[in-house]
């Protein structure tokens, strides 16, 4: 039998959940509401007297070809960071999975980037790739390639994939190791037994067993693409080359912290709050059906 | 349908021998038992059949043909394993076509097959179930079903029946022993349960830490078994062992007696004394538990209407000379 807790009563059950309630009021429902206030509002230069707009913000963005091609850049972002991260964890768990000396060295080794923040990574990447010192820059100009990411917005965006998706492959990597681990060894030998070859139980068995990881990953990794790659982007290319790497959450603090378009960036930050919720609920209503627990 | 060999099959881990050289020749449409203690090597013996271990020394060929260096799928083996190994995500008609599906049959053809198979097992009402909506007998067949189904010439069992209940248990056992004879396919099945294996076994291997003590019929083994240990494992309750040096043997054998092949008398009237420290009425007949002046443990079965002594009381132990059993100090038998 479960063993259920009875409380009699609310305030305890109230005073329980307080803490964790305050939190999420001070540092999301407070600067939600803040945001959404602030999206309604055109402030004066100077930051001195604030004009109701109603959603002329939200208008004037709509209309915006660079905001609109901003969506763009993110849908392909997250989508690459999304797939790329996923796939290669995904790869390196069945490998390690198969394995069984030296597994342990094997999995502390591909935990380590984890543990570089995503600034850091950042500046990894780009001296790697540094037009003029990086020695992958170096190598591919002895291949006869020119890279130049300062004015290709397409190795640009290529760049920035691989720099955040390179830190998220350990976390994605131990959810799917772990994952793979939990399925019987017996069902996969059955699967053997009954003709199926390692590419079949895979596609048959395996993946579909690890559907639950697969997912949750899916999940927290696009909203990792959305929000917390910012770092990354912000020291490769800062967004650039003409835009090319601006995804939403970078052009929220391109306009408002730089360009000091505090309204504008208020309602960027709505819309954004409003797409990410969005994904969620889809992914929830539609994905999650595919999923056996 | 074939027959299945081992000849001299050997398996190590590493530098841990397991396995220490196995020769069996399994006739087509037998059904073998393999029975041991745990930890005996029985499961990683079938493994090997099934082509899941290497073969580490030896060889093993079904129909006729070495399989040694073939994969699981090509051996045309199934395998009903002891937590059932269903497919977690699939229906119980698709667990039981899986490998139909695979090897690209027909889908009207795996239809008809899993329903014969259903149909055989009292499966039908619960096709479209997953196996979590299944009992564990439920399950057990379904397993059943899923090796059935692709009609292999060799059936692996490992201890298939040790998840259920002890009705249960008997109820499959019945009905496994019936499939297979009316399939007419070769089965090998393994299990630590000795009545399990005296029922459904034609012939039984009675293993001991890697080594097979004995092959044979369930009743020769038990009449005649060849090591002091089969002795002591096959039949309940096991074999009494007694030092030999007391009745003329030489220092280090040991005399062997089944319980139903003693009986009680007067103190002083046997061949030796006992205690009587604990008497088991179970009707039919009663087990009468002694220790022996050196501390030995004896048991004797007697009918139940037979004269039983007072707890605590001496009574004598006789038998028959031609129901000994002499072993030596290695345990062998001395004929
Ligand atoms: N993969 C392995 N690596 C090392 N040793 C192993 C491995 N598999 C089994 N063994 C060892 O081989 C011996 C035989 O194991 P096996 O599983 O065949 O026993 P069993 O007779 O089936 O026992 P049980 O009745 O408990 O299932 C055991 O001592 C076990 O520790
Ligand atoms: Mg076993």
């Amino acid at each position: 039998m479960e063993k259920r807790v009875i409380f009699k009563g609310i305030w305890l059950p109230l005073l329980l959940v307080a803490p964790q309630m305050l939190i999420t009021a001070v540092f999301f429902f407070y600067p939600a509401g803040q945001a959404v206030w602030q999206s309604l509002f055109i402030p004066d230069p100077f930051g001195l007297s604030m004009q109701y707009v109603g959603l002329g913000n939200f208008e004037y963005l709509l209309s915006d070809p660079y905001y609109r091609a901003s969506f763009l850049t993110t849908a392909v972002f997250s989508t690459l960071v999304t797939v790329v991260s996923m796939g290669v964890a995904l790869y390196l768990a069945v490998l390690a999975d198969r394995l069984i000396k030296g597994s342990g060295t094997y999995r502390t080794l591909l935990i380590w980037p984890y543990a570089v923040a995503p600034a850091v990574a950042g500046v990894l990447w780009m001296f790697m790739f540094n037009t003029r010192v990086g020695v992958i820059t170096w190598y591919l100009g002895q291949l006869g390639y020119d890279w130049n990411h300062v004015l290709n917005g397409s190795e640009a965006m290529g760049l920035v994939v691989v720099a955040s998706a390179w830190g998220r492959i350990s976390y994605n990597f131990l959810f799917f190791l772990a994952g793979l681990q939990s399925i019987p060894r017996s069902v996969i030998e059955a699967a053997a037994i009954d003709g199926a070859h390692f590419w079949t139980r895979f596609r048959t068995i395996v993946f579909p067993l690890l559907s639950p990881t697969t997912f949750f990953l899916l999940v927290v990794n696009i909203v990792y693409a959305f929000f917390e790659t910012f770092g990354v982007i912000h020291t490769i290319t800062a967004g650039g080359p003409q835009q090319s790497t601006t995804i939403l959450v970078y052009k929220v603090f391109a306009d408002g912290f730089v360009g000091q378009d505090l309204g504008s960036s208020a309602a960027q930050s709505v819309i954004l709050l409003l797409v990410v919720g969005a994904l969620t609920v889809l992914q929830f209503k539609y994905v999650e059906r595919k999923v056996h627990y | 349908m074939a027959t299945l060999t081992l000849e001299n099959v050997q398996k190590s881990f590493g530098d841990t021998k397991v396995i220490h050289g196995v020769d069996i020749d399994v006739a087509d449409g037998e059904f073998i038992v393999i029975v041991g203690p745990s930890g005996c090597g029985k499961s990683t013996l079938l493994r090997m059949v099934a082509g899941l271990e290497g073969v580490s020394g030896g060889e093993i060929r079904i129909g006729g043909k070495r399989v040694n260096e073939q994969e699981p799928m090509d051996r045309d083996i199934a395998m009903v394993f002891q937590n059932y190994a269903l497919y977690p995500h699939m229906s119980v008609a698709e667990n039981m076509g899986y490998g139909l599906k695979i090897a690209k049959t027909p889908k009207a053809e795996i239809a008809a097959r899993v329903q014969e198979a259903a149909t055989l097992l009292q499966l039908t009402p619960y096709l479209k179930r997953k196996p979590r909506e299944l009992s564990g007998g439920q399950r057990q067949r379904v397993a059943m079903g899923r090796a059935i189904v692709r009609r292999p010439s060799v059936f692996l069992f490992d201890e298939p029946l040790s998840n259920l209940d002890a009705k249960l248990r008997v109820q499959m056992r019945l009905e496994i022993k019936q499939l297979q004879r009316k399939l007419g396919v070769t089965a090998l099945y393994v299990t630590h349960d000795q009545v399990e294996a005296m029922t459904l076994a034609d012939r039984m291997i009675v293993m001991n830490a890697g080594v097979a003590d004995q092959i044979g019929a369930p009743l020769d083994v038990y009449a005649d078994p060849a090591t002091a240990f089969v002795a002591g494992f096959i039949g309940s309750p096991p074999t009494n062992f007694l030092p030999a040096a007391r009745f003329g043997g030489a220092e280090g054998e040991m005399l062997g007696i089944r319980p139903e092949h003693l009986t009680l008398g007067a103190a002083g009237a046997g061949r030796i004394d006992g205690r009587a420290v604990s008497i088991e009425p179970l009707g039919a007949e009663t087990l009468v538990h002694l220790r022996l002046e050196d501390g030995t443990a004896v048991t004797v079965r007697q009918e139940g209407t037979a004269e039983l002594p007072a707890e605590g009381a001496e009574a004598g132990l006789s038998w028959a000379t031609g129901e000994e059993m002499r072993f030596d100090d290695a345990g062998r038998r001395l004929r």
